[in-house]
C-alpha cells in the first residue's frame, strides 16, 4: 500500500512499572489506506488502546515511527478526531456547547460554529437534544453527541477507542448502524480498536489482529462483504466464516496467555 | 421488569433505616428539626430538675434573657458584624491565594514538589500557637484576625483544591490536546470548569474551619467580637453569654453552609438535572 493514509512501523513503547518492565507494543506494523475502515482486535491488554493513543500523538513510542500524508505524527492535532469509550462530554456544556466547544478550539466564529453544530447534532440525530446537558442524556447519545464533535472540525482521520464497549447491547447495535451509515456515506480513514469481533468484522473493511506482550499485528483480515452493510449480513455464511477466522486468531492468543493450552487442546 | 418499581406502594416508616433507602426533603428536614428540638428538650428537662449547677449549665431560658439583653445593648449585633467583616476577609484573602496555587500544584507535578511538601509542613504547625507572633507581627487589630484566619485556612484549601483539580479526568485533559488547545487553556477551558463544583464544596467546608480560627484569634486579643465577648463572660463566669455565643455561632456557620450549598445548586445546575 503505497498510498497509505497512515503508516505505522517498528513501533514500540514499554512501560516501567514497580514489578519490571511490560513491552506492551514491539514492532508493530500497520498501514491504513484512504477513506479506510480498520478495526483493531486482540484481548484485553495487548496494548491496542496504548496503539491508538500513540497515533492520537497523547502518548509517544519508544521505537518507530507513525506518519500520516508522509509527515511524522509527534503531537495531538486537529487532523485526528478521537472518540473515546468514556464519552467525555464536558458536564458543564449542553450537547450543543459541546460540538461548539471544539469548533471554536479550531478557530472557528460563533454563528458559523452554531451552524455546524447544528449540522453534526442532525447527521447523529440528535437535533431535538441540542439544549441538553450531558447529565440528561443516555450513554448512547452521549456518544453520538461525541462522535458528532470529532466529526465536526473535519479531521482527516477518526480515532475511536472502543467507543460502544460502555453500552449495552441493544444500543450498541444501533451506534454500529449509525455509525457503518455515516462513514458510508461521508468516507472518513478511521482506526477503530474494540474487542467484540461482531462489530470489528460489521463495521470495517480490514480487521487487524494484535498478539499479546508484546503487543504486534499478527493478521490482517480483509472484509470483503458488501457496502452497505446491514444486519441481515450477520446471519450470512460469509459473515460466520470472517467471524470465525478473526476469532481463532484472537483465542490462539487468549488460550496462550490463560495458560490454558493442555486443558482446552 | 423496569415498570414494576414505580407502582410499588410506598415503603413502610420503618424502612428509613435501611442502607440507601430513600429520603425526601420535607422528611429530612423532619428528622433533622426533630433532633434539635429533642436536644433543646434534654437540656431544658436537665435544668429544671436542678441536679446541675446553673453556672455549669445554665437553663434556656437564662441564656435567651441574657442573648436578649446584650441584643438591647447593641452588643449582640456589633458583636457578630465585626466578626462577620473579619471572617469575611480573612477568608476571601485566603482562597483568593489558594485557589490559583491549590489549581497549579494540582495540575504540575513539578509545581507539586516544589510546594506540597512545604504546605502539607506547615500545615502541621499548629494554628494556636502563632498566635503570640502575629500579636507581635500584625498588632492586637483586624490585622493580627486576618492572618490567624489565614495561617488556619490557606494551607488546607490548597491542599483541598489540588485534589479537587487532580480528579478532573485525565480524558477530558486529553480532549484538550487533540483540539490542540494550548496549557493555559486547557487550564482555563476544561480543568478549572470541570474542577468547579468540587472546588466550591472545599470551599464551604474551610469555611467551617475559618470560624473557629477567627473565634481562637478573639479570645486571645481582641476588643470586639463574639470570640472577645466570650473571654470577658469567661472572667465573670457569665456561662448563659457563653453558651448564648456558641448556640448563635451555631446558627452562623448552619446558615452561611446551607446558604453555599444553596447557591451550589443555582451556579453547577447542570449536576442536578435528571435524565
Amino acid at each position: 500500500m503505497s498510498d497509505a493514509k497512515l503508516r505505522i512501523a517498528g513501533l514500540g513503547k514499554t512501560f516501567h512499572g514497580d514489578r519490571g518492565d511490560v513491552v506492551a507494543l514491539d514492532g508493530v506494523d500497520l498501514s491504513i489506506g484512504e477513506n479506510e475502515f480498520v478495526s483493531l482486535v486482540g484481548t484485553s491488554g495487548c496494548g491496542k488502546s496504548t496503539l491508538l493513543l500513540i497515533v492520537a500523538g497523547l502518548e509517544s513510542p519508544d521505537r518507530g515511527t507513525v506518519t500520516m500524508d508522509g509527515k511524522p505524527v509527534l503531537a495531538p492535532g486537529r487532523d485526528r478526531g478521537v472518540v473515546f469509550q468514556s464519552f467525555t462530554l464536558l458536564p458543564w456544556l449542553t450537547a450543543l456547547g459541546n460540538v461548539e466547544f471544539a469548533l471554536s478550539a479550531a478557530g472557528m466564529r460563533a454563528a458559523e460554529a452554531r451552524r455546524t453544530a447544528e449540522e453534526h447534532l442532525a447527521l447523529v440525530g440528535l437535533s431535538d437534544f441540542a439544549k441538553a446537558y450531558p447529565s440528561e442524556l443516555s450513554g448512547g447519545m452521549k456518544q453520538r453527541v461525541a462522535i458528532a464533535r470529532a466529526l465536526s472540525y473535519r479531521p482527516k482521520m477518526l480515532l475511536m477507542d472502543e467507543p460502544f464497549g460502555a453500552l449495552d447491547a441493544l444500543t450498541r447495535h444501533h451506534m454500529q448502524e449509525l455509525l457503518a451509515r455515516i462513514w458510508e456515506q461521508h468516507r472518513l480513514t478511521v482506526l477503530f480498536v474494540t474487542h467484540d469481533v461482531e462489530e470489528a468484522v460489521y463495521m470495517s473493511d480490514r480487521v487487524a489482529v494484535m498478539s499479546n506482550r508484546p503487543g504486534r499485528i499478527k493478521a490482517n483480515i480483509a472484509i470483503d462483504l458488501p457496502r452497505p452493510r446491514t444486519y441481515e449480513m450477520m446471519g450470512t455464511a460469509a459473515f460466520t466464516a470472517l467471524q470465525r477466522r478473526v476469532l481463532s486468531e484472537i483465542r490462539a492468543e487468549s488460550i496462550v496467555i490463560a495458560g490454558l493450552g493442555d486443558a482446552l487442546r | 421488569m423496569p415498570g414494576e418499581t414505580r407502582d410499588r406502594p410506598a415503603p413502610p416508616a420503618r424502612r428509613l433505616f435501611t442502607l440507601t433507602a430513600r429520603v425526601s426533603t420535607r422528611q429530612f428536614v423532619g428528622i433533622a428539626a426533630m433532633v434539635f428540638l429533642a436536644l433543646g428538650l434534654l437540656w431544658w428537662v436537665t435544668t429544671k430538675t436542678g441536679l446541675v449547677i446553673p453556672l455549669f449549665l445554665p437553663s434556656p431560658e437564662m441564656v435567651l434573657a441574657r442573648l436578649n439583653g446584650l441584643a438591647a445593648d447593641g452588643l449582640l449585633l456589633s458583636d457578630t458584624k465585626i466578626s462577620i467583616y473579619r471572617i469575611t476577609v480573612g477568608f476571601l484573602i485566603s482562597t483568593v491565594f489558594a485557589l490559583p496555587i491549590g489549581v497549579l500544584i494540582g495540575s504540575y507535578r513539578a509545581w507539586e514538589a516544589s510546594i506540597e511538601p512545604l504546605v502539607d509542613f506547615i500545615r502541621y504547625m499548629p494554628v494556636v500557637a502563632f498566635v503570640p507572633l502575629t500579636i507581635l507581627w500584625a498588632g492586637t487589630g483586624d490585622a493580627q484576625k486576618f492572618l490567624i484566619i489565614f495561617i488556619g485556612t490557606f494551607f488546607q484549601q490548597v491542599l483541598l483544591v489540588m485534589d479537587n483539580v487532580k480528579s478532573v479526568p485525565r480524558d477530558f485533559i486529553n480532549l484538550g490536546r487533540t483540539l490542540e488547545l494550548s496549557e493555559p487553556r486547557i487550564l482555563r477551558r476544561i480543568i478549572l470548569p470541570s474542577a468547579m463544583p468540587a472546588i466550591w464544596d472545599s470551599m464551604r467546608i474551610s469555611l467551617g474551619w475559618a470560624w473557629t480560627w477567627l473565634v481562637v484569634a478573639e479570645l486571645v486579643a481582641a476588643t470586639s467580637g463574639l470570640g472577645y465577648r466570650i473571654t470577658t463572660a469567661q472572667r465573670f463566669f457569665q456561662t448563659d453569654t457563653i453558651f448564648g455565643y456558641l448556640l448563635l455561632l451555631g446558627v452562623l456557620g448552619l446558615t452561611t453552609d446551607q446558604a453555599m450549598k444553596w447557591m451550589s445548586r443555582k451556579l453547577f445546575r447542570y449536576l442536578y438535572l435528571q435524565r
